[in-house]
């Protein structure tokens, strides 16, 4: 198994849980180690309860693991919900003055910190976290001075007298874990590698950027709001519009406004912003104005739990809008892969000229992934499709060059893609409808009904289907043929598939995996020919129906050996994984619900 | 609206505005005289037609962009205002007029309606009222008045209407107008000077349903309306002023200009991101030294 280190830090919202965990994760990225971080919170402001967990390691990291090495509660809470989770070998450090340890596992190394005498507490509030935070990085076998850089930059705008205080209580943690507590048996390792430290909001906001995307809009919704966030810090050096609306049913519309005048425009929101959206999607199809929607799914149904996550709106994302239209639906597989789907949605829905959705979860947008720097490619392959503009900029066809005179808008073609001019374009004047349309766009919905035209424009429109089946690739089977177990999964999920497969593996079961990246299309042929020599399989997805066993039924009639699902808010533990393969191979059940262990 | 209005090279006709199909209308229907009027502004103010782009709702008076020669979307029932937003935003050289009833911007579209103005959106929203819904055959619409019989209220609305100016006024539209589909000349005059205001321009035409509303027809309005620029004391730059004249109703009907100020920044103009030109004409790529530091950012 691979080697990690991972660190519990956990509060009420408004302690500070979040300054410790990004500290942490500067000074793990700068030794050149892969990290993922996951907060588990509450929709609260101030009070509650939250837990950070950052694991780290030389290899790259891609779930939040079954252990923790280190836990930094801040309050009582947090200890009394966690301690007794620690298993032999991990520490924990606490302040002695305010909080109690109880009953705590063998090997579990107590760390009592005697706050209010190494530093001044009346001055400082948040004394306890800086102290662990040393403490913590002397057991890690870390040299001080990878944090004293890290909190010269931090509280450097608040000038030398902090910097010089947080530094000092820093070394007083530090020194008197030297003095008083033993040092975890394996010192962090250090190498070359430099990494960024992103989440899945940053990373579709930057393939956003990268793609081209000059108009972004969006209300606030959780856990949706981070791709806003970048957006607007970064709108005017990037040069895009960003604006916030008044509700996603303007977002939408606005997006498809832009989108038609002939920019890349993009949108993004969770499940219920999402349903407001449903109408202005079959507009995007219909009309034949790309935009690509990004859906960062939390628990539903309704409100639901904000901060929780959740792959629940599968079948609300196969849904949307009413009609039968072509459209793209795609669920990032990593924090990496929500930067690099962008860039191929966006070429996939320009050309195709139809919506472009993207399935992504809380579990993505929200936690953080090490990247190399290279997967963050600002020198992506633009491909604007058939469009028209007025000085050909992208790769659109300028103006000139196009055809002119009698432009049919929506000519029928043997694709089902029509040439698209934009406004402002001279000799391509036309009027796109909501209503069914002939070619050169008039409405035969009312006065010219007619069926066979009717019928002419279904096709083709639906005729682009196999254009875009052809664009995207099959999905493809990971680990060795034959294995006992073939683990199938979508989006998210990837990275703790893949490690409970390598624990099973260890434990003598042979395990492969088949995740589903692309919903739409999914390639159910494929997937079929993958599946047929798979001795027994499972699908692993993190909802209560098992939406996509059942998607994946209804396009192939696949049934798999057996489910494992959760719908606790939190996201599967490898160890929920292994555990459910163990008990599915004796025959006991078909269906595994794991517990999620973590009051969180 | 219009900070940059283009002119045509030649002079436009009335035939050069025609649209590919003739409206599909109740004759006598209102909303022709609103074609017309918005027609001729355009001849007059020698816009190209490839540079104007025409935005509507759904209902009766929003199959409009069809019927003009200009480049025009058919949206959804309400959200023309919010479709029109992204493309002034996107490219905010074209002139554009959104046009649509009632029951498209007061009713479903209310959000947006409001919300647009208060930005100061560069465009003409023309609604061509006629206090009822019409192509869903006559039910109350949020402009009906106070006891009108209709399909969905047989025993009378119980609702009060909402006030179009006065609401306009409330949420800072730039430029708030009345005109009344049977007085051509100054329905023109005011889709004009629309055109030309820098900002959101909001202009509220009486615009008779001949099929459904029997209360509200061009004989009860043509003795009620009254000129505000026949009125030599009304100064459209007062807005308490023009908030006042909102709310005469009976016997007498202002209709004209009712406020204007240009002093207020437009949207595109206060977004410095849009300082080079219309993003639609841009560069996709983000230069590279800025695509690194946003890398760089993360390390």
């Amino acid at each position: 198994m691979k080697q990690t280190f991972a660190i519990g830090i956990g509060g009420a919202a408004g302690q500070g849980v979040a300054t410790p965990g990004d500290i942490f994760a500067k000074i793990f990225s700068r030794r050149g180690l892969h990290l993922n971080a996951y907060n588990a919170y509450q929709s609260i402001i101030r009070g509650g309860h939250t837990l950070l967990t950052i694991r780290t390691g030389t290899e790259k990291v891609t779930n939040m693991g079954d252990r923790l090495d280190l836990l930094i509660p801040l309050n009582q809470d947090t200890m009394d919900r966690h301690l007794q989770l620690l298993t032999g070998g991990a520490a924990c450090i606490y302040n002695a003055d305010t909080i109690k340890p109880g009953p705590a596992a063998d090997g579990v190394q107590l760390c009592p910190l005697p706050v209010s005498e190494l530093a001044d507490i009346t001055r400082n509030k948040v004394a306890q976290n800086t102290l662990a935070i040393g403490a913590g990085l002397h057991m890690m076998g870390i040299g001080f001075q990878a944090l004293e850089e890290v909190l010269r930059e931090q509280f450097k705008k608040k000038g030398e007298a902090v910097v010089a205080e947080n530094v000092g209580v820093a070394r007083a943690g530090y020194d008197y874990a030297a003095a008083h507590f033993s040092g975890f048996p394996n010192p962090l390792p250090k190498t070359e590698n430099r990494y960024a430290i992103l989440s899945g909001n940053v990373a579709m906001a930057m393939g956003g950027a990268a793609a081209g995307v000059k108009f972004y809009c969006a209300y606030p919704m959780s856990p949706s709001t981070g791709v806003l966030h970048w957006m607007a810090a970064h709108a005017r050096k990037a040069g895009i519009m960003v604006r916030q609306v008044e509700d996603e049913i303007g977002v939408i519309n606005m997006t498809i406004g832009a989108a038609h005048a002939g920019v890349r425009a993009m949108c993004a929101t969770s499940g219920g912003g999402f349903a407001l959206m449903s109408e202005g999607l079959g507009m995007s199809a219909m009309i034949e104005t790309p935009v690509v929607v990004i859906n960062c799914q939390r628990a539903g149904p309704s409100t639901g739990v904000p901060t929780k996550t959740e792959q629940g709106d599968l079948w609300q994302m196969l849904g949307a809008a009413f009609g039968d239209y072509p459209r793209v639906i795609a669920a990032p597989l990593d924090i990496g892969d929500c930067f690099k789907l962008i860039p191929e949605i966006f070429n996939l829905a320009d050309r195709f000229q139809c919506p472009g959705l993207v399935l992504c979860d809380l579990l993505l947008s929200e936690g953080r992934l090490s990247v190399h720097p290279n997967d963050l490619d600002f020198n992506q392959n633009i491909d604007r499709g058939e469009l028209i503009t007025a000085n050909g900029n992208g790769n659109g066809a300028p103006s000139a060059l196009a055809t002119n005179g009698d432009y049919k808008r929506y000519k029928i073609t043997d694709s089902g893609i029509s040439p698209r001019a934009v406004p402002g374009v001279p000799g391509h004047i036309h009027t796109v409808a909501t209503d069914e349309h002939m070619e050169d766009g008039v409405l035969i919905s009312d006065e010219f009904t007619n069926p066979i035209k009717r019928r002419a424009m279904m096709e083709k429109r639906m005729r682009k289907v196999a254009g875009i089946e052809a664009a995207v690739p099959p999905p493809s089977l990971s680990g060795p043929r034959g294995a006992d177990i073939t683990l199938i999964g979508w989006g998210s999920t990837k990275g703790v598939i893949e490690e409970a497969c390598e624990i099973l593996n260890e434990d003598g079961i042979s395990a492969n995996r088949l995740q589903i990246r692309w919903l739409v299309p999914l390639h159910g042929e494929a997937i079929l020919e993958i599946l047929k020599d798979s001795r027994h399989t499972i699908i692993v997805e993190n909802n209560y129906s098992g939406q996509f066993a059942r998607y994946l039924r209804s396009e192939t009639s696949f049934v798999p050996d057996g489910h494992i699902r959760k719908y606790d808010g939190e996201p599967f533990m490898p160890h929920h994984i292994v555990e459910a393969v163990k008990e599915q191979l004796t025959g006991r059940t078909k269906l595994s619900v794991p517990m999620h262990e973590i009051m969180v | 609206m219009a900070t940059s209005v283009q002119r045509a090279s030649q002079q436009l006709t009335m035939a050069d505005l025609k649209g590919k199909v003739d409206p599909d209308w109740c004759p006598g229907c209102g909303d022709f005289g609103v074609l017309a009027a918005v027609q001729k502004a355009l001849v007059e103010l020698r816009i190209p037609t490839y540079n104007v782009v025409t935005i509507s709702g759904i209902g009766c008076s929003s199959n409009f962009p069809g019927y003009m020669n200009t480049y025009g979307m058919h949206t959804l029932h309400g959200r023309a205002l919010a479709v029109a937003t992204g493309l002034k935003l996107a490219n905010h050289e074209l002139t554009v007029l959104v046009t649509g009833g009632d029951g498209d911007g007061f009713g479903i579209g209310g959000n947006h309606f409001v919300h647009s103005m208060r930005r100061n959106v560069d465009l003409l929203y023309i609604v061509m009222d006629n206090q009822i819904y019409g192509l869903t055959t006559g039910q109350t619409s949020p402009t009906s008045r106070v006891g009108m019989k209709t399909k969905s209220m047989p025993f009378g609305n119980i609702e009060a209407p909402v006030n179009p100016i006065s609401l306009a006024l409330a949420a800072g539209a730039t430029f708030v107008a009345r005109g009344f589909s049977g007085e051509q000349k100054h329905l023109t005059e005011l889709i004009k000077q629309g055109i030309e205001h820098p900002g959101f321009s909001f202009l509220d035409v009486f615009s008779p349903c001949v099929t459904y509303n029997h209360d509200n027809t061009y004989q009860w309005f043509r003795p009620r309306v009254k000129k505000l620029e026949e009125d030599s004391a009304h100064d459209p730059t007062n807005w308490m002023a023009a908030m006042e004249k909102s709310l005469l109703w009976g016997e007498e009907i202002p209709i004209g200009k009712f406020f204007e100020r240009t002093d207020v920044s437009t949207l595109h103009a206060a977004e410095p991101v849009l300082n080079n030109g219309p993003l639609v004409h841009g560069d996709l790529k983000v230069p590279p030294d800025v695509a690194r530091s946003f890398v760089e950012e993360l390390m």
